[in-house]
């Protein structure tokens, strides 16, 4: 897969870097190492000039993404309903801290500058559930639906959700 | 020409000049961090900003060109509050540990804070915090105090082509670092140093040694002995004030002495030796038609970077060990017999130009019966804090001559610290040992001076030898290349990592002034020039050491002391 994605562009051509750590991407959910040691003998540019353009950007992930990404709205208003402790609760429930994936790979921890879902202040979003309105004591509860299914009740098909 | 007025002097400049090159013209200094001189410009840290007459904001000079009737400040207050400002910002995120960092004295920002006198802390922020990368034996990375100027970037990238480092995340978060933020040892780094001598601070710095060999010499039951590398008695003096250039091989030798040292040797005696080692090993390749053209081995960088990268062309590279392993180890064998000492009590400390040689000195191939060849090794600048804190005034010690037999060299051996010379050395004896005559005119100008690639033709009875000099890491690729496409017209090529060889070392003083360099290099054909015997295999002390113990060029014992082998570091 990674041989595809590379070979497609030319050799030795540098301008062609950020469109292939997009399709690296997008092939893999994040930029491999021993892809990117490819990817930098293909187009002849030191592996360190790539690492330091895939942490330039903020599009570009190092680590692979967890099964549910939590998103913490630091947004103004969420910021005024004190999202900052909803933040640290998250940190030290998960121990996480934003852009890192837990060990099992099942969270990925990340902040985000608005939501755009304000009249609910403050605001997570775990894949693509909302929970407005939330407090510090609520965050076991939430993330609960969301571990790992033990292995006794794998006939449940999907925990619920509440929107 | 262009006309301009620089602090209302009239300046003429030639065209596409930058201002700073103009005013540096006419005695003008103007302070700078990024800038690198025949690089082309960043302007990424401001220090450099003027005024000019017309223009809103203040300029990069180092960027700028001149332009007729242009009119500079340089020195305005605007430009002084704009420059002090960048000052106190780099001070309040730096560690401001001066007392206890090995660039005390000697740090770009430390010159700038006290230039622009900054004496109060005018912005208590939040201060990066990163860990020291101590993972090679050669070299230290402390992204803490790194202001960012991209230089070591810039010498790895541009100059030496490695790209082991470059700038990593962005704002508050930036900083110089590997691929993954791994450690040096397993990165691309060749542990060349030239990054450490482009580095305003100590963010780049050597793994120090003066401990071991500080508890070494406080050892009773230790013969401590120490070797100078050729390239280390024409620099060390500027560190004394001296100028650059100067010869300061007897006071290096008393000097070393009153350190407590049992005996002073000279690597250039090992370095009479590789030469009639390697071109033995030529001819040999030459008549059993083995892999050609042969490479030096002198240069560990270099090695390391083969190995790393063209682990092809291993078979290429001379299995001959650099000289001051040789030395170690003709120390511990020949020289403990005639001493009647255990190899074991032997403490070997080699003073070298050079980061790379202490990760060399631990390879576990150069050594004999579990022992290194080397225990120890010290660059110039670590040299320097030895005498210093012994007290002792360097430029008043007495000119002493090295302890024998491992102490005399010929003016071949003394070109082995710049770029061209061990081949010139390999020449002089290849010739005599091809033609069983010597070469009339020793002196071979075409493998001489900086240009980054060099070679030479050279008859010699009836074969014709084609040789290459390569002076920098940076232009060693294409060459490899030729050979992996089967073009390469050459038999013998040198390879030196630093540009202009040991003399500009990795671990030399640090200045930055590519004339010293220059003036470097004439120190040691100087040397050559002066010296009574000007062929290596002239050396009577090598003739010795040939008929008692080591019998002949390329025998048994030789193979067994002074050749080596490499391994494959590529990770394929």
């Amino acid at each position: 897969m990674a041989n595809q994605t590379i070979a497609q562009y030319p050799k030795g051509d540098r301008s062609v870097l950020i469109p292939l750590l997009q399709d690296i991407q997008d092939a893999f959910g994040y930029l491999p190492e021993d892809v990117l040691t490819e990817a930098a003998a293909h187009i002849g540019m030191p592996l360190s000039s790539i690492y330091g353009v895939a942490t330039f950007y903020n599009q570009f992930r190092l680590t692979p993404l967890g099964k549910n990404i939590i998103r913490v709205c630091r947004g103004t208003a969420c910021h005024v309903k004190n999202s900052a402790n909803i933040l640290f609760g998250l940190e030290s429930a998960l121990n996480l801290k934003p852009g890192q994936t837990s060990r099992d790979k099942n969270f990925t921890l990340e902040v985000v500058s608005c939501i755009g879902a304000c009249s609910i202040a403050p605001v997570i979003c775990i894949n693509d559930d909302y929970y407005g309105r939330i407090t510090v004591k609520e965050i076991d509860k939430i993330l609960k639906k969301y571990q790992p299914t033990p292995a006794k009740a794998t006939s449940v098909k999907s925990p619920e959700v509440t929107k | 020409m262009v006309e301009l007025t620089i602090n209302n002097l009239k300046v003429k400049a030639e065209e596409g000049m930058t201002i700073l090159e103009a005013a540096k013209s006419v005695g003008i200094s103007v302070p700078t961090l990024c800038y690198m001189k025949n690089l082309f410009p960043t302007g990424a840290c401001r220090m450099c900003v003027v005024e000019v007459t017309g223009q809103r904001n203040l300029l990069p000079s180092c960027a700028f060109p001149v332009t007729e009737g242009m009119v500079v400040e340089t020195n305005s207050p605007r430009v002084r509050r704009a420059r002090k400002t960048i000052v106190e910002l780099l001070v309040e995120n730096h560690p401001q540990d001066c007392l206890i960092c090995v660039r005390n004295k000697n740090c770009e920002l430390q010159d700038l804070a006290e230039r622009y006198a900054v004496r109060e802390h005018r912005f208590a922020g939040e201060k990066r915090k990163h860990v020291v990368d101590i993972s090679s034996p050669a070299m230290e990375r402390d992204p803490a105090k790194c202001i960012l100027c991209g230089r070591c970037v810039r010498v790895c990238n541009e100059i030496q082509k490695i790209g082991a480092i470059d700038f990593s995340g962005r704002g508050f978060a930036s900083i110089v670092t590997t691929p993954y933020n791994k450690g040096l040892n397993v990165s691309d780094c060749i542990l060349c140093g030239q990054c450490i001598i482009a580095c305003p601070t100590a963010a780049l710095r050597e793994r120090s040694s003066t401990k071991i060999v500080s508890t070494a010499l406080g050892n009773k039951n230790k013969f401590v002995v120490a070797q100078i590398a050729p390239a280390v008695r024409a620099t060390l003096g500027e560190e004394f004030r001296m100028p650059a250039g100067t010869d300061v091989t007897g006071k290096l030798v008393s000097g070393l002495r009153r350190l407590g040292f049992k005996k002073v040797f000279d690597t250039n005696f090992a370095a009479d030796l590789t030469i009639i080692e390697e071109a033995n090993e030529l001819v040999q390749r030459v008549v059993n038609n083995q892999p050609l053209p042969m490479f030096t081995s002198c240069c560990p960088g270099w090695v390391k970077f083969a190995e790393m990268n063209y682990p092809e062309i291993i078979p290429n590279l001379s299995s001959c060990k650099s000289p001051h392993e040789m030395e170690g180890a003709i120390l511990k064998s020949y020289f403990a017999k005639k001493m009647g000492l255990d190899p074991r009590d032997i403490f070997v400390v080699s003073i070298m130009p050079c980061t790379v040689k202490k990760f060399e000195s631990e390879r576990p191939e150069l050594g004999h019966d579990a022992l290194h060849d080397v225990d120890s090794v010290l660059t110039t600048r670590e040299l320097v804090r030895f005498f210093n804190m012994a007290g002792i005034d360097f430029s008043d010690l007495p000119d002493e001559e090295f302890d024998n037999p491992l102490g005399e060299s010929t003016g071949a051996a003394a070109i082995f610290g710049t770029s061209g010379g061990v081949m010139e050395a390999a020449i002089r004896t290849a010739y005599y040992t091809i033609t069983g005559q010597n070469l009339d005119n020793v002196e071979i100008d075409e493998i001489r001076g900086m240009e980054g690639v060099k070679s030479a033709t050279l008859t010699m009875g009836e074969l014709e030898v084609k040789v290459a000099v390569v002076n920098g890491i940076g232009n060693v690729r294409p060459l490899i290349d030729e050979i992996n496409a089967g073009t390469s017209p050459y038999h013998f090529i040198e390879v030196m990592a630093c540009p202009g060889g040991c003399i500009n070392g990795g671990g030399q003083p640090i200045h930055q002034n590519l004339d010293n360099v220059m003036k470097r290099v004439r120190a040691l054909y100087e040397i050559d020039k002066k010296s009574v015997t000007r062929r290596s295999h002239d050396n009577e002390a090598i003739k010795t050491l040939y008929k008692e113990f080591l019998k002949e060029p390329g025998s048994h014992t030789a193979h067994t002391l002074l050749h080596t082998h490499y391994h494959d570091r590529s990770g394929k």
